[in-house]
């Protein structure tokens, strides 16, 4: 395991075969550093699906960008200028995306967004070469809006950290919430004691509360929360209940509804059969990071099949078309080129030793962004 | 805003005031010793809890977590100094600087290539999980207030061991004359390899019990680390009471800030532009408390010498 | 000091033979490589100017890196969406025009160098070293919820902003411009460091006390060298802005304080080309060992330690042996 992991960390050219590649991907990612785990599910999952189509017209480029926008917008041009690529993809955080994508595009290049999907790409600042294979960015906050409508929850309290996805989490969630907020508060990013936020929380009156906190931060929240005695109803989105830390929160996270476009139970053939490929291969359960690179992939393949990449326009429509098997089961592309999908409701449970999530209804279905009306392409 | 939330609020200042002392404490102590800017002392924060998560995930005791903990990071810490530092204490700041953000990136990177990617997981023990009511009915998590005991017992132990104990009397004299001290007869490298292990121990239990009730992955250590210098600039580099001080007082403006500014920006704002210009502010509170404190006395509260 | 002088024209012959090399062999990439080896070279040889002539280990360099590059953020944002700025009930139109971008980031650098040099000049030692962190931290923090300008998103810059007679879209043109302003700089250091101020700054990190004596205001000459140090790294922070298209508010975290003083410890500290070095060689390692595997910042971290304990006086140290005469030593 130690040996292949550094064999595909080490940037260089993985084909899935020879060297005839007539498409050529470059994947900027987050594979050091504190984010990491995020960006090696993206390519682990994006990886798999090119092995499993046994293409050998497809090349891979992959390349750390440290989470720094900088070192992202370098390897960019790097892989427009030297390696000379077709597509783009692979970025894992929103600013990075804003630093990356408007540039790239401009060039004429393609770029499949694995999972940021920042509003100013959905709307105003659409292109007709960006497409997002995840979500745009309000979405899983606003169906945790929806959901919490229909759990009856009438008084939420709700908190992010005081950045831009931030406010467009709080934004998205009182999109859709039609009870009133007990308060609403802008955490400090990288926080990780939230004693006076939860001390607020159980001094508020309110009846529920809405969380977005990725990564670390949700961790230490839950945990804190799970201890604090308060014991409202939660709800988040998918990225603090992520296979990937799920196991690092533990009991403090059992029963806490999440929203997601993915779960490992989702009942198809595509994605079952992910799921074990994914277990098999890599040795852990696949999270929803892994089924977005997958996906993406897998988007990716059924264009190469259907047009040349050199054939810009012929190419755009076969992705457009998005003619492939999703693990999500029915895919498509709305007009903004952001995904149109059924965002379900999860619930954390536990399997054994593991603690991962099971869907227990959908939240919103066929739901598109609130953003597709600003884009003029 | 009622009283029993702001004295919660309190509570939980102080109790973020303390835990950042155990990391104050250890850093102070080897700059005043040693005369050293030691920034891979949030890595031993991290290894403490790394090794914290591991050994409670394999015996499921609290306790002997946090003894690994503790043995984990003064071991890292003593090999550290033999290895590297003490080429350093005759070097100047700036060398120190670059020398020790060296040994975070290794052990970061480290700490990954061994435990892997995602955060590990550490709870704390069922005896000491749930709220309990205080007097005045405020809901208290039992943890938290075994934090603040924790803290204040290590503040109160190390008080005693400078002032009452053969090893203080020799760390005393080290921060006063160096020279003076090898000359009676102390073996200063040995004093030095004791004194770090000992701060580097204090880091291990501060992230066992901290990782805890956060998240316990890599990279947690610098943030706390920017942290605990504050503290020690704001007390005073070399006192240990000036840690304690600047601790709480930076535990205390975090937290009461991050509360209370957005609430005070909304008596003549509308709610959603005060929560947002005040939380802004209460981001930058330390900071502007850090340097109003250093205008005001260069040395830091406590601090005798620059 | 011939062995320096030797090494520092051999770098500067690499300097412009690699990218010239790139250019004819149709490598657009290792031009840009190189371009931010040059724009983190004047960055650090603007700390350079604090550190290693006046002595002061600041921090925060990173606040007029920033600075320089929200200058140009700002400015081209503006020129972006013909949205004129609104400050104070002045209306202030956008620019896309490199010179007038360089002033603003220059002017603004300077005069935030000199507010935080005046307070955090009372201090010396690690408590200097903190304030100046202090201050990059409340940059940091503000810059990150400044919502007008993207927060932690930062802004994107579609085109390069221009420069008269240069299209600066073109990799080894804009290479050009930012090493001849390097050169520039260069030659002003050199200048600055043999000149009456720069001896007299010299001798004030030395000896202050003897300073004093001989009737110098040590105080003055370093806020002087302080704001000089910081008007330069404001500058190259909107040419770095410039090379991304693109600013966020990582110019201004502490990390990047810490790379740029990194920098010059491995050039070697108070050495004239001693931050271009270090900016070479760390620009190359970070692109090679990112090449060769994830763990990269493992070997990064042995690669400064052993410069650290065995390179006293940094690669330029290593090389050319000790420094002659005043431009060495310690801070």
């Amino acid at each position: 395991m130690k040996f292949k992991s550094l064999a595909l960390a080490t940037g260089m050219i993985l084909a899935a075969g020879a060297a005839s590649a007539e498409v050529k991907v470059g994947m900027i990612t987050t594979l050091s550093g504190g984010g990491a785990g995020l960006g090696i599910d993206v390519r682990d999952g994006f990886m798999l699906a090119i092995e499993q189509s046994g293409r050998d017209d497809i090349e891979v480029v992959i390349e750390d960008d440290q989470r720094k926008p900088d070192i992202a917008v370098q390897l960019a041009d790097k892989m427009i200028q030297s390696e000379k690529v077709d597509v783009l993809t692979g970025i894992i955080w929103s600013n990075l995306a804003m630093a990356v994508v408007p540039a790239a595009t401009a060039q004429g290049k393609f770029y499949l967004s694995p999972n940021a999907g920042p509003s100013a790409l959905a709307g105003k600042g659409c292109h007709e070469n960006y497409f997002n294979v995840a979500w745009q960015n309000d979405n899983l906050h606003e169906a945790a809006g929806a959901h919490a409508n229909s759990a009856g929850h009438a008084k939420s309290f709700i908190l992010a950290p005081n950045y831009p996805a931030g406010k467009d989490a709080l934004t998205g969630y009182k999109r859709f919430f039609e009870g009133e907020l007990a308060g609403e508060i802008y955490t400090k990013l990288g926080q990780t004691d939230y004693a006076a936020e939860i001390a607020q929380i159980r001094a508020s009156g309110a009846d529920s509360v809405f969380f977005f906190l990725p990564g670390g931060m949700g961790i230490s929240f839950l945990k804190q929360y799970a201890d604090s005695g308060v014991d409202l109803p939660v709800v988040g989105p998918a990225f603090s209940f992520d296979q990937g830390i799920l196991q690092a929160v533990g009991g403090a996270a059992l029963g806490v509804v999440n929203t997601s476009q993915w779960n490992k139970d989702i009942d198809n053939a595509t994605n079952a059969a992910f799921v074990s490929s994914f277990q098999e291969k890599y040795g852990r359960l696949p999270s929803l990071y892994a089924s977005q690179g997958f996906d993406t992939a897998n988007l990716l393949v059924s264009a190469v099949a259907a047009a040349d990449v050199g054939d810009a326009g012929a190419f755009r429509d076969a992705l457009r078309a998005a003619n492939f098997d999703s693990t999500r089961g029915d895919f498509s592309f709305g007009p903004n080129h952001h995904p149109v999908q059924t965002i379900y409701a999860r619930e954390v449970i536990q399997e054994g030793d593991v603690f991962t999530n099971k869907i227990i209804g959908k939240a919103l279905e066929n739901h598109s962004d609130a953003y597709a009306g600003d884009c003029k392409m | 805003m009622s009283h029993i939330l702001i004295a919660e609020q309190v509570l939980n200042g102080l109790q973020f005031g303390v835990m950042l002392f155990l990391m104050a404490a250890g850093l102070t102590l080897i700059f005043g010793v040693m005369g050293l800017i030691n920034l891979a002392h949030g890595s031993l924060y991290m290894i403490g809890a790394f090794f914290a998560a591991v050994v409670a995930g394999w015996t499921g005791s609290f306790l002997l977590a946090l003894i690994a903990a503790m043995a984990a990071a003064a071991a890292a810490g003593a090999l550290v100094e033999l290895v590297v530092i003490r080429r350093l204490y005759d070097k100047d700041h700036l060398d120190q600087v670059l020398a020790t953000f060296a040994l975070i990136l290794i052990f970061s990177e480290g700490t990954r290539w061994v435990f892997g990617s995602f955060p590990l997981f550490l709870d704390i023990p069922d005896a000491l999980s749930g709220p309990v009511t205080l007097p005045g009915g405020i809901q208290y998590p039992l943890y938290r207030l075994v934090l603040i005991g924790t803290g204040l017992g290590v503040a109160l132990g190390l008080g005693l061991l400078i002032t009452r104990t053969r090893i203080g009397i020799q760390i005393r004299a080290g921060e006063n004359d160096r020279e003076m001290i090898a000359a009676l007869g102390v073996d200063i490298s040995r004093l030095y390899t004791l004194v770090f292990a000992l701060g580097a121990a204090l880091a291990g239990l501060a992230g066992a019990l901290v990782g805890a009730i956060q998240s316990v992955q890599v990279g947690m250590g610098e943030p706390v680390l920017i942290l605990a210098f504050v503290v020690i600039v704001i007390g005073g580099i070399g006192s240990i009471r000036g840690a304690l001080v600047g601790a709480i007082l930076v535990g205390l403006t975090d937290t009461l800030g991050g509360v209370f500014l957005p609430e005070l920006f909304k008596l003549f704002m509308e709610p959603s532009a005060a929560t947002s210009v005040g939380s802004s502010l209460a981001s930058m509170a330390i900071y502007i408390l850090m340097a109003v404190v250093l205008i005001w006395r260069p040395t830091g509260l406590f601090g005798a010498r620059a | 000091m011939r062995r320096e002088a030797a090494l520092n024209a051999a770098i500067l012959v690499a300097l412009i033979a690699v990218p010239a090399w790139a250019h004819l062999s149709d490598e657009p990439f290792t031009i840009t490589l190189a371009t931010r080896a040059v724009i983190l070279a004047l960055a650090a040889v603007g700390l350079n100017i604090a550190l290693g002539i006046g002595g002061m280990v600041s921090f925060g360099h990173a606040v007029y890196f920033g600075i320089g590059g929200y200058a140009m953020g700002i400015l081209a944002s503006h020129a972006q969406s013909y949205t004129p700025m609104e400050l104070f009930g002045l209306s202030i139109e956008g620019t896309k025009s490199m010179l007038v971008i360089w002033l603003v980031a220059v002017v603004l650098s300077a005069l935030a160098a000199l507010v935080i040099g005046l307070l955090s000049l009372r201090t010396s030692g690690v408590y200097f070293i903190m304030i100046t962190l202090a201050f990059g931290q409340m940059f940091f923090f503000f810059s990150i919820s400044w919502a007008a300008y993207g927060g932690e998103d930062g802004l994107s810059i579609y085109v390069r902003n221009g420069f008269p007679g240069l299209n600066t879209l073109v990799p080894i043109q804009y290479f050009g411009l930012c090493l001849a302003i390097l050169l520039v700089v260069l030659w002003f250091n050199a200048r600055l460091a043999r000149s009456p101020f720069g001896l007299a700054l010299n001798a004030a990190r030395q000896s202050p006390a003897r300073a004093e004596t001989v009737g110098l205001n040590p105080m003055r000459l370093r806020l002087v060298a302080f704001v000089i140090s910081g008007a330069i790294t404001g500058l190259a922070g909107a040419l770095f802005a410039d090379l991304n298209r693109f600013v966020s508010p990582t110019m201004f975290s502490w990390q990047l304080s810490g790379e740029i003083t990194v920098l010059i410890i491995i050039g070697g500290v108070g050495r004239l080309m001693g931050p271009v070095a270090g900016a070479v060689v760390f620009v190359a390692l970070e692109h090679l060992l990112g090449g060769l595997t994830e763990f990269w910042h493992i070997y990064l971290g042995a690669a400064l330690l052993l410069v650290v304990l065995f390179a006293r006086g940094g690669l330029v140290g290593l090389i050319a042996g000790r420094p002659g005469g005043g431009g060495g030593g310690h801070g």
